[in-house]
């Protein structure tokens, strides 16, 4: 019951919100903080609840739904589940009061944000394969208005390209969980969404490699994976900020997750079978976007290339099918988020400040602004991967993973994190270091309270968790130990 | 001349009448003449109450629908057959009936007795055109069939014609030349049927059907026409042409109705006779339905991609859905599930469809269109609208959601049904066509969101229009059960299920 609270409460914020006069613009602001927060003390009250050390299901709840079509209603979480659970409860208070200041008709804004944190929730805590398709497919409709409705100039190209691209993916992979149901239902004789099921099924490896191209289609666009990644930078670009913290910190996970959790577990042979094809994509994707991203002028879409491109080790460490690699992949999927979460944040802060995000534009802030600056290298230098914080535990065990599955494509990887290395450091030192030559930027004012208030839990989780993986890694391990266990059995 | 001779010397039989199994048409009937002549005789006579009398009417034939839901039978020796359908087809009628008259009761145009207001025939002439719609899906015998569709068809093509606007009255005549032409081709097909098993009684043909010894060819080119016949009811590729036309010109109210009610009742009598009676030649049509839903499917959804009117839109949007329906009577002759699907489909796409038509009628009152003469339906008069009517914005966003399918609305488990259908009758390459297709149409429901949402409002502030109940209760009914079926389609669903049993 606990993890069904915590995943509707969101929703039922929004509903709150919605139902408040939109002149009451301050009475709107705190109620979705206070939906957001409620989650978020859920999400720990499971945190906490959470037997570590298990590898399966946990607080989990089972109902009938539409009995006729088998579909049930059943959430439960594991270790691969649960930190991504705390991630995006997480990062929703913060983005919330990112947008605190902006006037564009916050109620619909802020509603809009909490849908699509409950569609998001619901993603990485449903058990039942048609639950998780409902969810995933709810979570275009508040993305797709908050990119068109509330975005830059170019927002509805952005906002109809990123539904179409994603929506696609998603009925190609509802036509694949229908085939699944009608295996279930040949073999046992009654229809099941169930995802323990259909796990068991025993499934031919030639029909498994059309179910995994199936779902292949939904995950590669959502992550998204080179080559399906082009809908990506048009819509984190257009995107006010604080929905492109969600759509990069969160939304991008949503995919990969999908790999760990049904590609993997469901179709072992394929995914054994198309490993090199994915591992290939993974580097391709590292290394092309990184490119990209260096040559980059404006520091968003630099951020949104970097993203995909560091998506590309989590793909990595997914695909390498060992534990090293799983766990890495989970584990810097939650630092991805905090870090890209984090480089979008100050992005958005620039912008409020100087109404551009041209990286010329920029030179010197951190005379002006030197909090700030301090802020923002620690979180550029975690994406970097730099020792000690959050980034680095990340890509070392993917990287490890990747490694101990076939050197070739760790040894590429690895020039990848060169490269990050190079883009983000020399972003970094052409908009923060230098002189101060325009007026504009010496005007630039330090970090507010409120934006202490986003940056400051950010920062302190990128720190903990580089010095003390250990809590939130014991409690993933487990769980990854089992996906790879189900990956190498031949049909189950 | 045999026959000719039987029928001469010998009186016709005539079969027993049973009351019970008709009475919900009775009634409707009934209120409709009723409604006819309190129009005629009282010309002032108000239009909530006309709508009011109406109402009546529905539900009086709806607590008899509800007196017979449980029974089960074939009357007036096979010619009425009362079986899941039967009953799944009036509700779907009767739901449809309310909401099209709440949309009539609230008149057209802004100002009272403008040329865009239909008069109050339309109340009438609304019941007797779903006592045609629920005859139809009760039909059992091609001559009661050819009976209610023309019942329906004659009723349809004055109220498509009820305003002065001349818009409407090219709808109506264009309407009504290419339905009489279809009605022709239905004809012949029942004649030849009748010529290939010497009977029009389904379950006859049924049997013949399956007859070695028969004319084969001869009930073929009888099939062949009496689906020409159907497609054209339900607005098929390639016997659509006539849609869009009539769907935009026709007052909104009558174009909800028209949409909502002739498809249910035209796929009802569809399913019946293909899935049911010549279920047993299912090698020989099934080919043919289901290269005419590809090309229906795909047809109307690029064509309404590039349309730039909202009624015209809908239109071409409900050409494509025909082809989903489609999908689903092609799997209906050998998966039952095929039947509950469509009929489910039906159901669920009434009230999307009306409800968008609805939003519609409800811009159309807030004063002429922006650009040429008629009504507010041009993309370019919602720009904004949104954000200057968040309500009515907000419940045209569910209905352009649900139509594309997304989920938990009820057109998501619509499709999916019948997609579930399509694949358990191994017509999975049809479902991909119907996947592909469901991804062109996000482009133009999204475009209306895209207009709606995304755009700023154009030039000035418009004044309020006045009080709109009936089509304020009407939109919220059609929006609850959106959403409703949405997130509990159980109940609808295995109520469809007994829909599965055909009884000839």
């Amino acid at each position: 019951m606990l993890l069904t609270a915590a995943l509707f409460a969101p929703l039922a914020g929004a509903v709150l919100v919605a139902a408040v006069p939109a002149s009451r613009q301050e009475l709107v602001r705190w109620l979705a903080l206070a939906a957001s927060l409620v989650a978020l003390a859920l999400a720990v009250a499971v945190a906490v609840r959470f037997r570590a050390g298990e590898a399966g299901f946990q607080l989990g709840v089972a109902a009938d739904w539409v009995p006729s079509f088998g579909v049930r209603y059943r959430v439960g979480v594991d270790g691969v589940s649960l930190p991504l659970v705390l991630l995006t409860t997480v990062l929703t208070p913060l983005a919330i009061a990112g947008s605190w200041r902006s006037a564009d008709r916050p109620r619909g804004y802020l509603a809009l944000l909490l849908v699509l944190e409950t569609a998001m929730l619901g993603v990485f805590v449903s058990l039942d394969l048609f639950l998780f398709y409902v969810f995933w497919e709810v979570v275009l409709v508040p993305a797709y208005f908050l990119i068109g409705s509330y975005g830059g100039p170019r927002r509805v190209y952005a906002a109809v390209k990123f539904f179409v691209y994603t929506l696609l993916g998603g009925l190609l992979m509802l036509v694949g969980i229908i085939a699944l149901l009608y295996l279930h239902q040949k073999a046992t004789g009654t229809p099941s969404f169930d995802y323990d099921a259909l796990r068991d099924l025993d499934k031919a490896p030639a029909t498994q490699r059309w179910l995994f191209a199936a779902f292949f289609a939904a995950f590669a666009i959502k992550t998204p994976v080179w080559p399906f990644h082009t809908w990506l930078p048009d819509a984190y670009t257009e995107a006010p900020t604080t929905t492109t913290v969600l759509l990069a910190g969160v939304m991008s996970k949503l995919g990969v997750y999908g790999f760990l959790r049904f590609s993997l577990p469901l179709f072992p042979d394929a995914a054994r079978d198309l490993q090199p094809l994915l591992l290939t994509l993974a580097v391709i994707g590292i290394l092309y976007c990184a490119l990209v991203a260096a040559v980059q002028r404006d520091f968003k879409t630099l951020v949104a290339y970097s993203s995909v491109s560091h998506l590309g080790f989590i793909v990595l460490g997914v695909f390498a099918l060992n534990v090293q690699g799983l766990q890495g992949g989970v584990f810097y999927m939650v630092a991805h988020g905090l870090l890209i979460g984090g480089l979008f944040f100050v992005t958005g802060m620039l912008e409020e400040r100087r109404g551009t995000r041209r990286i010329d534009e920029f030179g010197g802030l951190q005379r002006s602004a030197p909090r700030m600056a301090g802020i923002m290298l620690v979180i550029t230098l975690g994406a970097v991967a730099l020792p000690g914080l959050v980034g680095f535990v990340g890509e070392f065990l993917t990287l490890l993973g990747a490694f101990l599955a076939n050197r070739a494509y760790a040894v590429l990887a690895a020039v990848g994190v060169i490269l990050g290395a190079v883009y983000l450091l020399w972003a970094y030192q052409r908009m923060w270091h230098g002189k101060l030559e325009r007026d504009e930027n010496r005007a630039v004012g330090d970090l507010t309270g409120r934006e202490w208030a986003i940056l400051a839990p950010l920062v302190a989780a990128i720190v903990v968790l580089g010095l003390f993986p250990r809590p939130l890694l014991e409690r993933v391990e487990p769980s990854a130990q089992r996906v790879v266990e189900q990956t190498r059995q031949t049909s189950p | 001349m045999q026959l000719l001779a039987q029928a001469t010397a010998e009186p016709l039989p005539l079969p027993r009448v049973d009351w019970r199994a008709i009475a919900p048409e009775l009634a409707l009937a009934g209120a409709g003449v009723v409604l006819l002549m309190v129009v005629a005789f009282w010309p002032g006579a108000r239009r909530s109450l006309l709508a009011g009398l109406t109402l009546a009417g529905l539900a009086v034939a709806a607590g008899l629908t509800a007196w017979n839901w449980d029974l089960a039978r074939v009357a007036f020796e096979g010619a009425v057959s009362l079986d899941g359908i039967t009953r799944y087809a009036r509700l779907v009628l009767l739901a449809v009936g309310v909401l099209a008259t709440l949309m009539a009761a609230q008149g057209g145009g802004r100002p009272e007795g403008s040329e865009e207001e239909a008069p109050p025939e339309v109340f009438p002439l609304l019941l007797f055109a779903l006592t045609g719609m629920v005859m139809l899906a009760a039909a059992s015998d091609l001559l009661v069939v050819f009976i209610a569709l023309e019942i329906l068809s004659l009723s349809l093509y004055v109220m498509a014609g009820a305003t002065r606007r001349m818009a409407a009255q090219e709808a109506a005549m264009k309407y009504f030349l290419l339905g009489a032409f279809s009605s022709a081709f239905l004809l012949y097909g029942i004649a030849l049927c009748y010529g290939a098993t010497g009977t029009t009684n389904l379950l006859g043909i049924a049997r013949a059907s399956v007859d070695p010894t028969g004319d084969g060819t001869l009930l073929l080119a009888g099939i062949g026409l009496l689906a020409v016949g159907f497609l054209f009811k339900v607005a098929a590729v390639p016997f659509h042409m006539w849609t869009p036309d009539v769907y935009q010109g026709a007052p909104t109210p009558v174009t909800a109705f028209m949409a909502a009610g002739t498809k249910a009742a035209g796929f009802a009598v569809f399913l019946r006779v293909f899935a049911g009676a010549l279920g047993g030649m299912v090698v020989s049509w099934r080919p043919v339905i289901a290269t005419v839903a590809v090309v229906t499917m795909l047809v109307g959804a690029a064509l309404a991609v590039v349309q730039s009117d909202l009624k015209r839109m809908l239109a071409y949007s409900s050409i494509s859905h025909a082809g989903y329906l489609l999908v689903g009577l092609a799997a209906a002759a050998t998966v039952p599930a095929g039947i509950s699907a469509s009929m489910f489909y039906l159901l669920a796409y009434a009230f999307m469809v009306m409800g968008a038509f609805m939003v519609v009628q409800y811009a159309s009152r807030l004063g002429p269109p922006h650009s040429e003469a008629g009504e507010r339906s041009n993309l370019d008069d919602y720009r904004g609208f949104a954000r200057r009517h968040p309500w009515a914005g907000a419940l045209l966003a569910l209905f352009m959601l649900a139509l594309t399918g997304i989920p938990p609305l009820s057109g998501f488990w619509a499709k999916y049904y019948v997609f579930l259908a399509g694949i358990e009758a191994g017509l999975t390459w049809l479902v991909v066509v119907a996947v592909i297709s469901s991804v062109i149409s996000a482009f133009f429901y999204l475009r209306v969101l895209v207009v709606a949402y995304l755009q700023e409002p154009a030039g000035e502030t418009e004044p309020a229009a006045g009080r709109a109940p009936a089509l304020g209760l009407a939109l919220g009914l059609a929006g609850v059960l959106t959403v409703a079926i949405g997130l509990a389609p159980e109940v609808l669903v295995s109520a469809a299920r007994t829909a599965e049993r055909i009884l000839g």
